[in-house]
């Protein structure tokens, strides 16, 4: 039947022409991770686009539910493992809110300086593994030589890579020693260099600004009616940032300009993670400096934080309750809170719901990919078969956090 | 914050007294309890009316409370980047009632409720594609409730002689560890070895 030996369905004249289905991945380079995409073409028009999630669903809420909050936390790692450590900080902003505990100042400055970290390593990861998508190398050869570098950085403060478990409820795990600063800040003023190396190959470039100008428009109209945040906000002109506007652990005191594109597209999007990487240095920069002076303990000591490690070795009390923080873990007030974060991708969240005991009664992960993706359909529709990996690359999702 | 929010909750309850059941401002956020009903209405109301324009839906969850009779809370969160303020909607529901579904009002609700219902079972009417979302594609169960194993029911395999993926239930070779942490003081009733035999004596 489909040799072409039968053309008796088709009409007088031309024949009749049918919508084509693809599917796009979930083994494609360009669908950053494991996504599947059902794409009702029509010649080389996106007429429908399905995308199929849940390839990696680990069961990452119900996992939570059966083991004790710093049990959890490593979790986060495993959420958005572009950037590990800002999903850290959402569960312990929760745990910290339901428990009243304030965090050391050194602590918080420490948690701003990797927040930060964590931005950039999603952002070089997002610019140039997106200009891969539209058909440049070069990029990401560089940007993933500056990810390597700090990926050593976390490595030096909290011993691994990639799932650093870094920051805990109460403070961070330990203190960073002062060489660590020193390099960081040594980094910072190096990195601006590599950054305009990438801007040099792509912001002018020809091709470049012809795969990305005018693609995928997101209006405020779409970004309230498909809960769009983080960049895909910031690139279509308003303002809204979490650090601005609902500030969370120091950021109140911290100067830095929030970029906003103008006119929506893939191409302002890229513009604005640039400027946000520079708008991360200075903060960076910024709290290296308060790091030199805010000397103390990176740990509220208290019944959520585990005793110094001389206290463990001295006292008996100290002792005790190391052993029943690392077996049972501390209990959190039942009550519930929803405390958000701005991460790389956008708005990161935590809904708790704590019921006295040791375990999280309910958990639920708010990512901001899943919004992004859910809106592929919309926007893609009408754009050619070659823009979905443009698309796709900058509404920077990564499934870690989308399958959970 | 919290006497903004406290007059927000003021307004809402003096402006829609048919919707809001109940309403609290517990560590600077504002909860309202809504009816299943009115849940629609009540969405429609806070986006468009100029005090609250809380255009911008975060997130639809639910919470799985096998004791009680309503046994299932569906949690709205909802942003406003205009008042720069959140809310949190709570509608209890039986295991056997529907949801009216809020995707005509917020397109975005389309795959939070997808998740609901995967994770849940909870049906949402008038929902343009009440599919499984997350899970494999054929599974059975509602995984996020309470009453469902965290082992689960099937494992995968794939099978060197059929050359294809296999279902089937899992064997586990050791018990699945949950520890109970409650001291035997306070809590938790133990039955120690033994203890059956104080109902043979009496």
């Amino acid at each position: 039947m489909m040799d072409g030996s039968k053309f008796d369905d088709a009409l007088t004249g031309e024949q009749k022409i049918r919508n084509f289905n693809i599917n796009f991945g979930p083994q494609h380079p360009a669908a950053h991770g494991v996504l599947r995409l059902v794409l009702e073409l029509d010649g080389e028009v996106v007429e429908r686009c399905d995308p199929h999630i849940g390839l990696l669903h680990r069961g990452t809420e119900k996992l939570m539910e059966s083991r004790t909050y710093l049990q959890n936390l490593p979790y986060f790692d495993r959420l958005d493992y572009v950037a590990p450590m800002n999903q850290e900080h959402a569960w312990c902003l929760a745990i910290e809110k339901l428990t009243g505990v304030e965090v050391p100042r050194r602590a918080s400055l420490i948690r701003v300086l990797y927040s930060e970290i964590g931005r950039i390593l999603s952002h070089l990861l997002n610019v140039t593994t997106q200009a891969m998508d539209v058909g440049a190398l070069t990029p990401p050869l560089w940007g993933f030589e500056e990810r390597e570098k700090l990926m050593v950085f976390y490595e030096r403060a909290c011993g691994a890579r990639l799932h650093a478990a870094y920051f805990r409820p109460g403070g961070v795990h330990l203190d960073l020693p002062d060489d660590l600063i020193d390099d960081i800040e040594q980094w910072c003023h190096e990195f601006p260099a590599l950054l305009d190396d990438i801007d040099g190959l792509l912001t002018e470039n020809r091709i470049f600004k012809q795969r990305n100008a005018d693609i995928g428009v997101v209006t405020e109209d779409d970004i309230q009616l498909y809960g769009f945040s983080g960049v895909m906000v910031r690139g279509s002109g308003l303002a809204w940032d979490l650090r601005r506007s609902q500030p969370y652990e120091c950021y109140d005191e911290f100067e830095f300009q929030i970029p906003v594109g103008k006119n929506g597209d893939c191409y302002d999007r890229y513009l604005v993670r640039m400027e946000e990487m520079r708008q991360s240095v200075s903060i960076m920069k910024q709290c290296v400096g308060k790091l030199r002076e805010a000397t103390g303990d990176v740990l509220a000591r208290g019944k959520i934080t585990p005793p110094s490690r001389t206290d463990m070795k001295t006292s008996m009390e100290s002792l005790i309750h190391h052993f029943k923080l690392y077996t049972e873990g501390f209990h959190v007030p039942a009550g519930e809170v929803y405390c958000a974060v701005e991460a790389p991708k956008g708005e990161f969240g935590v809904y708790l719901v704590a019921d006295g005991s040791n375990k999280p009664y309910r958990a639920k992960l708010r990512a901001p990919g899943y919004l992004h993706l859910q809106a592929m359909d919309y926007v893609s529709k009408g754009h050619q078969l070659a823009d979905v990996a443009a698309i796709i690359g900058t509404m920077d999702v990564v499934f870690g956090e989308i399958d959970r | 914050m919290t006497e903004a929010l406290n007059e927000l909750g003021a307004y809402l309850e003096a402006k829609r007294t048919d919707c809001v059941l109940a309403w609290d401002v517990t560590h600077d956020e504002l909860n309202v309890d809504v009816t299943p009903s009115n849940i629609v209405g009540f969405v429609e109301f806070l986006k468009a009316d100029s005090t609250c324009k809380f255009s911008s839906l975060v997130d639809i969850t639910a919470v799985d409370y096998p004791g009680r009779a309503k046994r299932f809370d569906v949690v709205y969160h909802f942003l406003s980047m205009y008042q720069n303020q959140r809310i949190r909607l709570r509608v209890s529901i039986r295991e056997d009632q529907m949801v009216p579904s809020v995707t005509d009002v917020h397109p975005s609700a389309n795959w939070f409720e997808r998740e609901v219902f995967d994770m849940f079972g909870i049906l949402f009417s008038g929902h343009p594609d009440l599919r499984r979302i997350l899970t494999d594609y054929g599974f059975r169960g509602y995984p996020l409730r309470k009453d469902f194993p965290t082992t689960g029911y099937t494992e995968v395999r794939y099978d060197d002689m059929e050359k294809r993926v296999v279902y089937e239930p899992v064997s586990l070779v050791q018990e699945y560890r949950q520890f109970d942490f409650m001291s035997p003081w306070e809590g938790a009733e133990y039955i120690l070895p033994g203890d059956e035999k104080e109902q043979e004596g009496a």
